[in-house]
């Protein structure tokens, strides 16, 4: 049998082939963004495409179920929240080819705003949720999720979390099943959801989950490891392998699908043992249904371990007083290293104006977001992707209420303007308000690894597509009249433009536009210095934040192998101080921009 | 067991060099579990991925705190940054490079000025190497994680035709050259 390392998102991705799935989609998201990358390796077989946010997404896997095709959609955990209504829909009407739901959670929040645990959606929505431990388990449950999927009528989540989509142990690669017949059979009563519909329905899946709890307990992966004591340990996802570095000779109960839960083969498992662990991350969902099982055995849960952060063997060790993690060098002395916008961003200049002009700034997530740290500090919120402009729109309309206004602006990018915010700017329009809105268009998602989407002129499948120009949409859509676009390496004419927008008294949009400058070669970037004889140290340019500038002898100094040449720097310096050198002769400032401007080439 | 730490700053090739690293065990016929956290690296963040492996099965893939045997760090303070997890016996690798964060250079932390001192003090051996301006005289720096891999390969216990088979394999045609006399060099470092 062929082996391979794989990682739990590459293994979920091999999952999907082998399991004879045919339609892939996703919106991006750490952890889980490499899942469909890695699908889009089998574009003959499995057709995969970008959403332009969760909720499209699923919705768009469920129509493929409805053909008999067996469907996949992957999203990050607050994607979910994004994607719930159609989530709990599809619970009801159940599926025709199998459909799974990859929920990749965030246990120690490594790149999200939250900590969510989405089994308590799996149960709020009344679907079986299976929750891998390695990358093997990742790709068989993929396999075994479809299954169940098809033979109990019903969505089945994927939970992976952050250590199992991203790290990696060996798969065993298997063949391709044969994919089912794809037909669309007209079924309204199926899947036509009306109350009257769903009264009816509501009761087959409380069946159904009657049924996938008897399921659970005879299902192969949720099982029994002998011990040589009388400590039991419940166990589920990655906390599965931790809790057995730790506990050597605990009898185990290795938990697969949490949710609907092996109760029958918890309580022939607690027959053996006095004194049960359960170690799972975030929130009490094994420990909830143990309890109820079994109230009479003595049970460790989140009364004594954190419901926050991963379940590492050092967390479980300090936690039980059998490891001492007092650190031998104390490391909270050391400079931290925060992430950084990249030399040459297109938005570093949008934000230095900002925190010039001391405009209020309501934020999203994206790279942007780094704008919102020192020395740029130009942000003031950052609530959930889209929020920036609906949040600034409440602050306007209260103050206006109120008698007063502040100078604010809403920053969003372009691939979080399509995700959600198009439909905050239509409340500012229909509701009469006077928000300036800037659009950072880098013309790529790039905060996830730089994913194609709606506004790049390609599919996630590398074909050619139609670019959606987010200024025309506006422009000739929405009919929004000030409606403009502005180069992001243009320091002077940012500032001239956002001084007249904040001003006006009517909605505004401005939409700037710039590649992210990692979608360059760097080799053949020409770097710019700083005349030391002619720096006055006024630090003007360390305000930028870019990483290419640092100082020597008091003066700015530019590191010639961070710079891409942006000439940003030396647009804010007083006295012409910055210039080129003549490395490589290629320009990034130069490059056309033309066609990503209205009525461009392209 | 064994485990390995791999670290450095965003863009320096760390993850590369882990996987190459994971690839060589797995050639050479050992359990492997390999860990890393993405997000925010790739903007000039700390990285760090790590590798364990053992003839039987591996379980969870992270360091644990003085538990570690190899730290291959790709940047100085990067180094000292992951000392707790290195056990007793552990050995320390660095490249003899300075990457200021951002918030050294624009002059709300400082540098720290004994990291080499404070290395010594809790690793059993410590080896400093050149190796970014080895690969420079190669004639690309982006070579460094490769000359680093080929410092830990002399320290460690598999067959070098190993590490080269897989260098050969995994890496762009284009590079193959580069990516050998980098190894060799590091290899060699140490002899
Ligand atoms: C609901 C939700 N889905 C996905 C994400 C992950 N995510 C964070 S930022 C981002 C995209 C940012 O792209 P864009 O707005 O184009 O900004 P850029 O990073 O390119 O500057 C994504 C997908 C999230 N935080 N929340
Ligand atoms: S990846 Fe692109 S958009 Fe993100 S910080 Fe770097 S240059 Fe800016
Ligand atoms: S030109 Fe200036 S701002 Fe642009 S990357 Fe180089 S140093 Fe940074």
């Amino acid at each position: 049998m062929q082996k391979e390392l794989l990682s739990g998102n590459e293994a979920v991705a091999r999952g999907a082939y082998e399991a004879g799935i045919t339609f892939a989609s996703a919106y991006p998201g750490t952890p889980s963004t490499e899942i469909l990358e890695n699908i889009s390796k089998y574009k003959e077989d499995i057709h995969c495409q970008w959403g332009s946010n969760e909720k499209t997404a699923l919705e768009e896997a469920l129509g493929a179920s409805f053909t008999g095709a067996r469907s996949i959609v992957a999203m990050k955990h607050v994607g979910l929240n994004v994607a719930a209504d159609p989530l709990f829909s599809a619970s009801y009407i159940g599926t025709t080819g199998g459909f799974i739901i990859v929920s990749a959670d965030d246990p120690g929040m490594h790149s999200s705003q939250n900590e969510q645990d989405n089994r308590n959606y799996a149960i709020a929505a009344k679907i079986p949720v299976l929750e891998p431990s390695d990358s093997q388990e990742a790709k068989e449950f993929v396999i075994e999720g479809i299954k169940i999927s098809e033979e109990y009528n019903t969505p089945v989540m994927l939970r992976m979390t952050t250590r199992v989509d991203h790290s990696k142990s060996s798969v065993e690669l298997g063949k391709r099943a044969a994919t089912p017949e794809i037909e669309y059979k007209k079924d309204a009563v199926k899947r036509m959801l009306l109350p009257a519909r769903a009264r009816v329905k509501h009761v087959e899946v409380e069946k159904r989950q009657k049924k996938l709890k008897e399921f659970s307990t005879k299902f192969k992966y949720n099982y029994i490891i002998k011990g040589n004591s009388k400590i039991g340990v419940v166990a589920s996802g990655i906390s599965f392998q931790y809790a057995r570095d730790v506990f050597k000779d605990a009898w185990f109960l290795k938990i697969s699908m949490p949710y609907p839960f092996p109760e029958k083969l918890f309580l022939e498992f607690a027959k053996n043992v006095d004194k049960i662990y359960i170690i799972e991350e975030n929130d009490p969902i094994i420990e909830n249904f143990a309890r109820l099982a079994a109230p009479e055995k003595e049970i460790i849960g989140k009364d004594l371990f954190p419901l926050n952060g991963e379940m590492m063997p050092d967390v479980i060790l300090s936690t039980l007083g059998k490891k001492d993690l007092t650190p031998k060098f104390d490391i909270s002395t050391l400079p931290i290293r925060p992430p950084s916008l990249c030399a040459g961003c297109p938005h570093t200049a949008t934000f230095y104006n900002l925190n010039l002009q001391k405009v209020y700034v309501t934020g999203d997530i994206g790279c942007y977001t780094l704008g919102g740290l020192p020395p740029l500090n130009a942000m003031d919120t950052c609530v959930c992707m889209g929020a920036s402009i609906t949040v600034g729109f409440g602050i306007e309309k209260a103050l206006e209420k109120a008698g007063k206004k502040i100078k604010q602006a809403a920053i969003i990018g372009d691939s979080t303007f399509f995700h959600s915010g198009i439909t905050g700017l239509n409340d500012i329009i229909y509701n009469k308000g006077r928000s300036t809105v800037i659009i950072l268009d880098n013309s790529i998602t790039a905060m996830t690894g730089h994913q194609d989407n709606p506004g790049t002129g390609k599919t996630l499948m590398q074909e050619e597509t139609q670019k959606i120009d987010i200024a025309k949409l506006i422009k000739n859509g929405l009919e929004l009249k000030h409606t403009y676009e502005v180069d992001g390496y243009d320091v002077k004419a940012i500032k001239e433009l956002l001084k007249r927008e904040l001003e006006r008294d009517e909605p505004s949009v401005i939409v700037v536009k710039r590649p992210c400058a990692l979608l360059f070669k760097k080799a053949q970037w020409s770097p710019m210095q700083v005349d030391a004889e002619k720096c006055i140290k006024c630090n003007l340019c360390l305000k930028l934040g870019c990483p290419a500038i640092t100082t020597k002898n008091e003066k700015a100094f530019i590191v010639e192998d961070l710079c891409t040449g942006c000439t940003v720097c030396s647009q804010v310096c007083p006295v012409d101080a910055i210039k080129f050198t003549d490395k490589h002769g290629f320009h990034i400032h130069d490059t056309s921009i033309q066609e990503y401007l209205i009525g461009g080439k392209k | 067991m064994k485990s390995i730490i791999i670290c450095g700053v965003g863009g320096q090739g760390v993850l590369t060099a882990s996987n190459l690293l994971s690839d060589v065990l797995l050639e050479a016929g050992f359990n492997v579990k390999k860990s890393e956290v993405h997000g925010m690296s790739q903007r000039g963040g700390d990285v760090i991925a790590t590798i364990k492996y053992d003839e039987k099965e591996v379980l969870s893939p992270l360091p644990s705190i003085n538990n570690t045997d190899y730290i291959l760090s790709f940047e100085k303070l990067e180094a000292l940054r992951n000392i707790n997890y290195l056990s007793e016996n552990g050995v320390i690798m660095v490249n003899d490079f300075v990457w200021e964060p951002l918030t050294v250079a624009s002059g709300f932390a400082k540098y720290p000025e004994d990291i080499i001192e404070n290395l010594k003090k809790y690793a059993n051996e410590l080896i400093i190497i050149p190796a970014t301006k080895i690969a420079r005289e190669l004639g690309n720096s982006r070579a460094t994680n490769v000359v680093l891999i080929g410092v830990l390969a002399s320290n460690m216990d598999i067959n070098k035709k190993t590490w080269t088979d897989i260098i050969k394999k995994k890496v762009p045609p284009k590079f193959i050259d580069l990516n050998l006399k980098a190894f060799e060099k590091g290899y060699n470092y140490n002899k």
